[in-house]
């Protein structure tokens, strides 16, 4: 069934076409970008006044399916990526069970198809049950649908582990993403170390937890010529070492979440356990760093790390709380208030960082742009609509965001997937 | 003249100086109560007091067990675990179903920072912090600037020396942002794996040398090595501990003359004080504990009680 969008401002990564283009769309893929496109189509949509770019990829997502269906199912997450207008997400293996079989994988592929609005690839784990004992069968996950692998939730301790996991990557083609974190220096932190942690008599989880990590991984990855992929970097130094690291031609990319370089731990004098996360918000130098990162490219993507919990979970004493925020829809309210309304980003920037970097980094060859022959992944977005968080509009199953009554610029109209409409404002 | 209007008790970082100075004025006339042959004045008759303590503690919840019935005030006491919470059951919850039996304050103690606070923003009784993680022990502050204005006058101008574990210590934290409100001139002294980062920046001097405290102050506010702590990575012995930062007779020989001896207590006798300077004439440690009740009973007065004037 075709579509047509007509009258787009198409925001790609290399530009913003001013003139006004309609896009056509036939059994999944762009078929055609022109002026005053005619076709009879059985669906048409009007996109004046509005931004048409393609639909952003998620890398870093929990969707707590199998094992906590009360946090967030899969199809919940979808729901909640597609307000967000995410077309591709990339859910992280650290539910229970672990992600690190064939059966897991294909059980997840079965219900998203199930579900069937936008692209869902599992991450496999690295090690198996993530215990950092003994590699995953790789290749076994390869051909059940994975792209990339990590132990995200923790990190890969043992260096030896994750020299193996990288060179067998060079011949698997698997990504490898680390989740950074010693976890003998972070103990049981639960902010950042520093000015604030030392008021707020809170353990403190320092920076160096994460760079010693990520240096270790780039030495790893310089050693092998491996590419790695480093997940929610949240610190000045880390940017530095990826930057020096990049410089010397090491295959390495980074990611960052909207709320790294929108939030300082300054606010966690609410003790508000919606502001806890892994890794910690910074200070106000780290939040300037990232956002100077993303502007010079050394961080390639924007991700959400969207981790839902329940409020019996969450509404524990801070130390008890678990770990994480939901981020799926207000991904782009973030981004663009906090980057583009700043002036650290440009729209097709932000597109570049949401839609064709994640693309690149995992090979998706056909999305990530919008141009004919593309998959019919696309977003429409409002780019100076004024909303207000509510807790009570949010398609996620749960509701932990600290943003919630935060006024955002930027939203998400209209989601296409595979050419269907998948949500519409 | 300013009116008390402080609803809680969280911490003394928001206390300005005027409100400390009226808790401890204040605390004078209680005091007295307390040596009366009746220890009792009707001043919260009728008032119903909770004692909702998360983590085990002795002397604090007894002092402010007294000072509530020396009030006149109805007592209840709840020891409950955090692992006691039944599932799905919140601590506000919890809280919240103390709330909807009518009564006036909520004392709370608990093994993590800042949940008197949360307590205090969803509810409305009295919320009197008796200690939260290594984050706020107000009372023990205020009790300990009492016992120092008792003996010495004034705390404006004073050389205070805390000595030991800073990182962990509510203790600590409280006496920090209370005395140098105050004007005193406040030093840390502890082994450097115990100091919190960034605490220079915050009014005090840090040192690692405790003769130079020894040497200079005023008074000095021994802490609690916790010998109980799973995390002992940060000394590498008791012993080293107690011989660079412990106190006895020989090492104070070199103190000034009316150099006053605190300790929140319980002590560790042999490792951060030995039992002759506990016991000794530079000790004020009981002095504290008698003071404790009539520091927590100005508390209550001001937070319960009829409305009265700073100044």
């Amino acid at each position: 069934m075709a579509l047509l969008i007509k009258n787009a401002i198409i925001v790609n990564a290399d530009k913003i076409s001013h003139q006004k283009a309609d896009i056509l769309i036939d059994k999944g893929k762009i078929i055609e970008i022109g002026t005053a496109l005619t076709k009879k189509v059985a669906k048409q949509i009007d996109a004046s006044g509005k931004y048409v770019a393609p639909g952003f990829i998620d890398m870093h997502v929990h969707l707590r399916e199998p094992g906590r269906e009360d946090k967030e199912t899969i199809e919940t997450g979808m729901q909640a990526a597609a307000k967000g207008g995410f077309t591709t997400i990339m859910c992280m293996p650290n539910t229970d069970p672990v992600i690190d079989n064939c059966m897991i994988v294909e059980a997840i592929l079965k219900e998203a198809a199930r579900v069937g609005t936008i692209n869902v690839i599992p991450v496999g784990a690295i090690t198996k049950g993530q215990r950092n004992e003994e590699l995953t069968d790789m290749f076994e996950l390869k051909e059940a649908g994975c792209l990339a692998l990590s132990d995200d939730g923790s990190s890969v301790l043992n260096s030896k582990l994750m020299r193996l996991a990288l060179e067998y990557s060079r011949m698997t083609g698997l990504l490898i993403i680390n989740h950074c974190q010693d976890t003998a220096l972070s103990g049981d932190g639960v902010m950042n170390e520093g000015k604030n942690s030392t008021v707020l008599g809170l353990k403190g989880d320092p920076g160096i937890s994460e760079t010693v990590i990520i240096a270790r991984d780039i030495e790893i990855a310089h050693y092998l010529n491996a590419k790695i992929h480093i997940a929610h970097i949240s610190l000045r130094r880390s940017v530095d070492l990826v930057r020096a690291a990049k410089k010397q031609g090491i295959q390495i990319t980074a990611e960052v979440c909207p709320h790294h370089f929108t939030l300082t731990d300054d606010e966690l004098k609410s003790f508000n356990t919606n502001l806890k996360v892994n890794p910690p918000l910074r200070t106000s130098a780290d939040v300037a760093a990232l956002k100077k990162a993303l502007k010079d490219s050394t961080i390639d993507c924007i991700v959400t790390d969207h981790a839902p919990h329940t409020p019996e979970d969450k509404e524990v004493d801070f130390d008890h709380a678990p770990f994480g925020m939901i981020g799926l829809e207000t991904a782009l309210g973030l981004a663009v208030t906090e980057l583009i309304e700043a002036n650290v980003l440009s729209w097709p920037q932000l597109i570049e960082k949401m839609s064709l970097n994640p693309a690149k980094v995992l090979g998706l060859a056909n999305k990530g742009k919008i141009e004919e022959g593309y998959d019919g992944d696309i977003v429409i977005i409002d780019p100076e609509k004024e909303w207000v968080v509510d807790a009570k509009a949010f398609l996620s199953k749960s509701k932990n965001s600290p943003f919630i009554g935060r006024i955002m610029r930027g939203l998400v109209e209209t989601t296409i997937c595979g050419g269907k409409i998948v949500y519409r404002q | 003249m300013d009116e008390w209007t402080k609803h809680d008790l969280l911490d003394l970082q928001e206390l300005s100086k005027k409100e400390i100075e009226k808790i401890l004025e204040t605390a004078k006339s209680f005091k007295q109560v307390s040596t009366r042959d009746v220890k009792k004045v009707p001043a919260l008759r009728g008032k119903t007091v909770v004692m909702l303590f998360f983590e085990p503690s002795t002397r604090t919840r007894i002092s402010f067990e007294l000072a509530a019935k020396r009030l006149s005030a109805d007592t209840i006491n709840i020891s409950a675990s955090t692992s006691s919470l039944t599932k799905g059951e919140t601590i506000v919850d919890t809280a919240k179903n103390i709330e909807a039996m009518n009564v006036n304050a909520i004392i709370v103690r608990h093994s993590c920072a800042g949940v008197p606070k949360v307590l205090a923003e969803a509810l409305e009784p009295s919320i009197i912090n008796a200690g939260d993680g290594c984050r706020a022990h107000p009372t023990q502050a205020l009790l300990d600037m009492f016992t120092i204005k008792e003996r010495l006058g004034r705390i404006e101008g004073l050389k205070i020396g805390i000595v030991g574990d800073i990182l962990h210590s509510r203790v600590a934290r409280s006496n920090i942002w209370g005395l140098t409100k105050l004007g005193a001139e406040v030093t840390l002294c502890g082994p450097s794996t115990l100091m919190p980062v960034g605490i220079e920046d915050h009014g005090v001097r840090v040192t690692y040398d405790l003769n130079e405290v020894i040497e200079n102050s005023d008074v000095m506010m021994m802490l609690r090595i916790q010998k109980e702590r799973q995390n002992n990575i940060y000394l590498p012995s008791l012993a080293e501990y107690a011989k660079h930062f412990g106190i006895n007779k020989s090492k104070l020989k070199k103190k000034k003359s009316n150099l006053l001896i605190m300790h929140p207590g319980p002590t560790n006798r042999g490792v951060e004080i030995s039992g002759e300077i506990a016991d000794g004439e530079s000790s004020i440690i009981l002095d504290q504990v008698t003071n404790g009740v009539a520091i927590r009973m100005s508390v209550l007065y001001l937070l319960l009680g009829t409305k009265e004037s700073l100044t």
